[in-house]
């Protein structure tokens, strides 16, 4: 499966829904989204992965760029994930330390308010 | 002899083919339904360090990957970038201290070895070691094998 992204906006946060595979093929695509809302002002960004079925390293790298861009405009990334199987490469790198990881949207839109 | 041998030209397309084939190749071995999904990264995760090695280092040269089902799974990813470019110090953890500091430009690449870091948390039976025919790397991951889904899946 490919990557597939979409973005919506709530309230003054921007969702971006994340589906299929983050890798080494794919990242590149999810790494110009984020760049292009930042560059467009959008400055707290909450990425969906409940859709994600593969992550490595170069997709983990992305999102930590992504983080550091918001933050350079004292901005937020967030993160909602609840599979396992995601969740263990998160925890294998020590970034559930850097990334706030919530179990909805929603969760993550109140975290933030 | 390998029971299956994979060779990609050190693409990024080529790495989910990888992993797909090393998930296959497991399930008809007979290794735990649960055990597939830590193939599946760990093999898309070494693969990924090897293309984007070659990428560097040895473009024109094929990533190889042996995978054998005797008595356990053993996935072994050969690289041919030169001894020595990455290395496996570090700790993934050391990444929070590069994010926090202030003087870090903003960039997407993971610290040196980070990849080796991953696939060390994902797989317990893991080798790291150089290649003795040449420039490169063999990441050798194995995995027990169920007997009786192996013996009913053959």
């Amino acid at each position: 499966m490919d990557l597939s992204l979409s973005t919506r906006t709530e309230g003054d946060r921007t969702v971006v829904a994340v589906g299929g595979e983050i890798d080494v093929y794919t990242a590149p695509k999810l790494r110009e989204q984020l760049i292009d809302l930042v560059s467009n002002g959008n400055y707290h960004i909450i990425v969906d992965m409940e859709s994600v079925e593969f992550l490595d390293s170069t997709g983990l790298g992305v999102l930590v760029g992504g983080l550091k861009r918001v933050r350079a405009h004292d901005g937020s990334l967030q993160l909602v994930c609840t599979q396992e199987r995601i969740l263990k490469i998160f925890r294998i790198t020590g970034l559930t330390k850097v990334f706030p990881i919530h179990a909805s949207v929603d969760e993550a839109i109140t975290a933030t308010d | 002899m390998p029971t299956v041998r994979l060779q990609i030209s050190p693409t990024p397309a080529h790495v989910r083919t990888a992993r797909l084939v090393a998930t296959a190749v497991a399930r008809r071995a007979g290794v735990a339904d649960a055990a597939l999904d830590e193939i599946r990264f760990a093999v898309g995760e070494a693969c990924s360090r090897a293309v984007s090695l070659h990428q560097q280092f040895a473009p024109h040269e094929l990533v190889t990957l042996l995978l054998t089902d005797e008595g356990t799974y053993v996935v072994t990813v050969c690289d041919a970038a030169p001894s020595g470019s990455e290395t496996t110090e570090g700790d993934p953890l050391e990444l929070l201290d590069r994010l926090n500091s202030p003087m870090q430009r903003v960039s997407d690449q993971m610290p040196a070895g980070f990849g080796l870091a991953v696939i060390g948390g994902l797989v317990e039976d893991l080798e790291i070691t150089d290649a003795t025919d040449g420039p490169g790397t063999l990441v050798r991951m194995t995995w027990p094998l169920s007997g009786a889904d192996h013996t009913s899946r053959r």
